[in-house]
């Protein structure tokens, strides 16, 4: 049991299902688990971003959604309504649109990004007030609890939980550390 | 040091007040799966996620049938201030008086602090302690291995 904290492993594999940017054939991945209206990951995501510049094809990114609903009361639906975005294509649109308004995510608002990134809004605001994500969100989230996500944002390098800090530097070479590793 | 009962040993009995003018009693949930959460303070950063996290989580709980108790050295006053500001919904209990009397029969108080460690038990339900885990006080410890221990115990929970 010790052992829980020092080797926190990713549970649930990266597979189609996922939203993935970058190449399927990067030597790394990194995946997040985070929350659209969380502070700390509305800071870490021109952070990602700016890693991603640098790594290029070397790094494939993954975004996994641990919306902790109870203290963000929006934080759930703007997940859901990513996941509406991505059944039509436009996940990372989406997910970016969110991020840059995580002050504004009320519903309202949400249907502003939804039509802004090109969505048809019938359908988006269908997915939404059926809760179609619903359960796809709370499956990010259990697995996520599995995987030894206590908080956002989590990072997982190659399926290795990320416990150091996420400034670009650091993290620019703790993924460069494991591309060697690969 | 800590020496936080082992899995196997009967948790002793107490009764923490939730509210002022309501006791819990931990025989109270016999029949049950106990979840007891041990914290060093209300208000402190990691204590705050820790628990915002088992509070997304009471459902996924409650499909053992399992009772999530957190418990602190503040007083109810100041339990009731932070819940709700989080929005909690399960009890915090006030090991306040005299201070830290069930952490230190569950061995987690921590003299040098005058807090609790940040451990949980998972107790079974028959009263018996069935998994522990002593975290360093500044990690947050998660919820798997919580959910795990209440896996293992499920087979029983059905059958008993």
């Amino acid at each position: 049991m010790a052992d829980d904290e020092t080797r926190a492993m990713l549970s649930v594999p990266v597979t189609e299902q996922d939203h993935v940017q970058g190449s399927p054939s990067a030597p790394v991945t990194l995946v997040e688990y985070g929350d659209y209206e969380c502070p700390h990951c509305g800071r870490a995501y021109p952070i990602v971003k700016a890693v991603q510049a640098q790594l290029g094809r070397q790094l494939r990114f993954v975004f996994r959604n641990f919306p902790l609903g109870e203290a963000h009361p929006h934080a759930q639906h703007a997940a859901e309504a990513a996941e509406a975005a991505a059944a039509q294509g436009h996940f990372w649109e989406m997910h970016d649109a969110l991020f840059e308004h995580q002050r504004a995510l009320d519903d309202a608002h949400l249907v502003q990004y939804a039509r802004a990134v090109g969505l048809d809004e019938r359908r988006f605001t269908d997915a939404l007030t059926s809760h179609e994500f619903t359960a796809r969100v709370r499956r990010d989230f259990i697995g996520g609890v599995r995987s030894g996500v206590n908080g956002t944002p989590t990072f997982f390098i190659n399926g290795v939980r990320y416990d150091d800090s996420w400034d670009v530097a650091t993290l620019v070479s703790a993924v460069r550390a494991a591309i060697e590793a690969a | 040091m800590h020496s936080a009962l082992r899995p196997g040993t009967p948790a002793p009995d107490f009764s923490l007040h939730s509210t002022p003018d309501q006791a819990v009693r931990l025989s109270e949930f016999r029949g049950r799966p106990v979840i007891l959460a041990f914290y060093p303070a209300d208000w402190s950063p990691v204590c705050g996620d820790q628990m915002a996290l088992y509070n997304e989580l009471l459902g996924e709980f409650k499909r053992f049938d399992a009772e999530l108790l957190g418990v602190s050295v503040d007083g109810i006053w100041c339990h009731l201030a932070f819940a709700a500001d989080r929005q909690f919904h399960f009890p915090l209990l006030a090991d306040f008086e005299p201070k830290g009397a069930v952490a230190r029969q569950y061995g987690v108080y921590r003299e040098q602090d005058g807090t609790t460690e940040r451990a949980l038990f998972v107790i079974d339900a028959d009263g018996v302690v069935r998994w522990s885990f002593v975290s360093p006080v500044g990690v947050n410890p998660g919820a798997d291995g919580i959910l795990r221990a209440l896996e293992t115990l499920a087979p029983e929970a059905t059958h008993g």
